[in-house]
């Protein structure tokens, strides 16, 4: 028999019970998955016991396809088709795009994001990234034998809005429900810090395949707080690849100009670097067209080519450190996250400058895809303890064009989010009746220096004379750093709204586009998948809103309480149907209905938690 | 504590200029403890949007609270005197000519340490308009004389960011 399960107070009931939540580190080179099983984070490995996927996809014929380790080893026979390191086009235009000309692939250059021209057509790096995740969904579904609940998803702290809205779409592309996006360095600090108790200042030190980031972070009973974030998300391995390819090229004085030639000589750069880690000497070794070269290379000489890149990582970490006013000798520890941190160089610059050597007992590849799974599994209800809270903060500031070009800035940058901000803005000119609005992110003073994420307009503003009228833009970052913005008249009440999307995401259309489009590993129908997920949904508010009224129906009169539960009625007998439109709208009702009700719960929740309290108890 | 209550009040703090930073901090992450998204994640729509709302708020009322020139212009609005800085711009004129003669200096401040010499010497004068104005709301209850050193304090961190932009430019 069945023993009746009880939920414990304070947490939702749960429908599954235990509910599969991942983590996954979408990387530039590499690519993992993790979950919390038996209690522990642990990465999952393939059917050959490999956890890391590379990040590369080949279109093979018509429409086949390679991901990982397949596609990888087929770089250099068919580069024009094998795309690798495509995080670095997440979010971005051609020119945004350093360095493309070295680069074996057909660009398609667009408005918004750049694109690949393939044998399978034009791709854009959300549809590339997607293959990755979706790999890595199915091999967490094979996993477990079971759907998965949802997925937390890293980015480096220093991605900005486009990239990160790319990265969404790519998540949702692939089919995963996306919990939260979090920042690299903070999923790394989570893994980290929750393994060794630690608590203070924290130094997150990630060099990636093609992105930097340095995040401090004070850890606090298990309240992981980012002070303050910098970086570059445009310097990593890759780069060292690059400058070891360029330096060898010319030592044997060959041109590089086909693709092939130009892929032969990275992966051959890549492996030297890498033998150099362990000793002090490398054959760098490539066959050209030419034929094949070999070139001698020492650390020493890896070393010195390489520094300016080591300088602009350490550059970028004295200006994190002045931004959250803190000194070097503040720092308690400093996390080395990233395979590019085994390079000997960059673990002797980082301990000469903090003055201790850093922490590397993590396994720096895999401590991000853990982090992220320790989230993944609080979010979705699993955690024992509710300790662990991520504040996290935005990397670069927001801000509108104003006057002459000029970038009004509204949010700045390290702030914590979610946070909200409203800037009153008037007309330049009588009887004016539209404003464009144009949404941008950076830190320069001049709009055409800083990264445009978003226009739209503000129209029907009744006309009165220039200056009159009170324009009011707000701002709102949720918990993902992710951007919605509204424009307001408020003397009229005219109103304009935008989820900044447009210029660098992608549009809902083309989401439902691919998602219709077949996709190698998302083999569910939409149509079925919505229905599942409108029914999950409805049962977990139904229940969620049940538990409420238990627990607080005093809050309630008796003609509220009749009709919250009638919303509840009408949600749960729409969810005994199969159409997903009418489940969902059910419990749209039921959420809008029982809104107030959370509202009083929330305030009671925290009178109880924080008054009564003397200032010396915290 | 309520949504609307003043920031001092939302934090349970008393609303005076002087301020115990350890204390602030610590309330701020018990309130996103409680208050956070996250906390609601395996909730409903209706408790992701509440605590969105308080998130932000708590996060609103302690960014002011912990900057002493924000925490200070916003006491002065509390007691009556909004600070109003883009309609008032009247500044001593001792103050002013300390500024310019500040402003020239750094145009003609070419080496890091010429320019961190100036950092220097604007960080007193920021740190004593701050005690000035800790002496005016908390002990002499004159929130008008606050609000004239919170302008010319506004006036001296905008040197100071202009300063940081000089300095930063030095690292590239």
């Amino acid at each position: 028999m069945a023993l009746l399960q009880i939920s414990e107070p304070g947490q939702a009931p749960d429908p599954h019970q235990r509910r599969i939540a991942v983590g996954i580190d979408l990387g530039t080179t590499n690519s993992l998955v993790a979950a919390v099983r038996h209690g522990l984070a642990e990465c999952l490995p393939d059917a050959h016991g490999r956890v890391m996927l590379p990040s590369v996809v080949r279109y093979v014929g018509e429409r086949g396809r390679q991901i990982g380790h397949e596609a990888a080893a087929a770089q250099a026979e068919d580069p024009e088709n094998t795309i690798a390191s495509v995080k670095r086009l997440m979010g971005r235009g051609l020119t945004d795009v350093a360095g493309h000309a070295r680069l074996p692939y057909r660009f398609f250059d667009q408005p918004g994001m750049v694109a690949i021209d393939t044998r399978q057509g034009v791709k854009t790096p959300v549809e590339v990234s997607a293959e990755v995740l979706a790999t890595l969904r199915q091999r967490a579904e094979d996993t477990f034998d079971d759907d998965l609940f949802g997925a937390v998803i890293t980015v480096p702290a220093y991605f900005d809005d486009a990239q990160r809205q790319a990265t969404k779409d790519a998540a949702q592309l692939a089919g995963l429900n996306v919990l939260r996006l979090i920042n690299e360095p903070t999923a790394a600090a989570v893994a980290y810090g929750l393994d060794h108790g630690s608590e203070g200042l924290y130094a997150v030190f990630d060099l990636g395949g093609g992105t930097f980031d340095i995040s401090l972070l004070r850890l606090a009973r298990g309240v992981f707080e980012v002070v303050a974030t910098g970086g570059d998300a445009a310097l990593g391995g890759d780069d060292f690849d690059h400058a070891l390819a360029s330096w060898a090229a010319a030592q044997a004085r060959v041109e590089l100009s086909s693709p092939q030639d130009k892929r032969a000589m990275l992966v051959a750069a890549r492996l030297a670097k890498e033998t150099l880690t362990a000793v002090t000497e490398a054959m760098l070794s490539a066959r050209l067209s030419g034929g094949p070269i070999d070139v001698k290379v020492t650390r020493e000489q890896f070393d010195a080519l390489t520094r300016p890149l080591l300088d602009r990582t350490l550059t970028a970490v004295r200006k994190v450190l002045r931004d959250a006013k803190l000194a070097r000798d503040e720092v308690n520890g400093v996390v080395l996250v990233g395979g590019s941190t085994r390079m000997p160089s960059v673990r002797a610059a980082v301990a000469e400058f903090f003055g201790r050597p850093p922490l590397t007992d993590v396994n720096p590849d895999e401590v991000v895809a853990i982090g992220a799974a320790i989230q993944a599994n609080a979010l979705a209800g699993n955690a024992q303890d509710g300790e662990l809270l991520l504040l996290d903060v935005i990397p670069l500031s927001l801000g509108l064009e104003t006057m002459g070009g000029l970038v009004e800035r509204v949010i700045e940058r390290n702030t914590t989010i979610p946070v909200a901000k409203a800037q009153d803005f008037t007309t330049f000119k009588d009887g004016q009746t539209a404003m464009a609005i144009h949404v941008v992110q950076g830190e320069r003073e001049l709009v055409s220096d800083c990264r445009s994420l978003a226009r739209f307009e503000l129209r029907g503003i009744p006309p009165m004379v220039a200056g009159a009228a009170r324009i009011r833009v707000s701002f709102q970052v949720d918990a993902d750093g992710l951007l919605g913005v509204t424009a307001r008249e408020l003397v009229s009440g005219v109103e304009a709204s935008v989820q900044v999307k447009p210029s660098y995401g992608l549009a809902d259309d083309d989401i439902a586009r691919m998602l219709r489009e077949s996709f190698s590993t998302a083999e569910d129908d939409m149509r079925s998948r919505a229905l599942r997920e409108a029914l999950v949904e409805a049962e977990r508010m139904a229940l969620a809103t049940e538990a409420a009224l238990l627990a607080d129906s005093d809050l309630l009169d008796e003609a509220e309480r009749e009709a919250i539960g009638r919303l509840v009625q009408q949600a749960r007998e729409a969810a005994r149907g199969t159409d997903a439109d009418a489940i969902t709208g059910a419990v749209e009702s039921l959420t809008e209905g029982t809104e107030a009700f959370a509202a009083a719960r929330m305030n009671r929740g925290i009178r109880a938690a924080l008054t009564g309290r003397g200032l010396d108890e915290i | 504590m309520k949504l609307d209550d003043d920031d001092f009040s939302l934090f349970g703090l008393p609303a005076r200029y002087a301020m115990d930073i350890p204390v602030l901090d610590a309330r701020w992450r018990e309130m996103q403890g409680q208050v956070h998204p996250d906390r609601f994640a395996a909730e409903g729509a209706a408790a992701q949007r509440v605590a969105m709302q308080w998130a932000v708020r708590v996060n609103e009322a302690y960014r002011r609270l912990k900057d002493p020139l924000s925490r200070a212009a916003y006491l002065c609005e509390l007691r009556g005197t909004p600070i109003d800085a883009e309609r008032n711009t009247a500044m001593p004129g001792a103050f002013l000519m300390q500024q310019m003669a500040w402003r020239e200096a750094l145009d003609e401040a070419h080496s890091e340490a010429d320019v961190q010499a100036i950092d220097d010497a604007v960080a007193g004068q920021e740190r004593s308009l701050l005690a000035d104005i800790a002496t005016k709301l908390d002990k002499q209850g004159d929130p008008a004389a606050a609000a004239d050193l919170v302008r010319a304090l506004m006036f001296v961190r905008r040197f100071r960011a202009d300063i940081g932009r000089r300095l930063d430019t030095f690292d590239l």
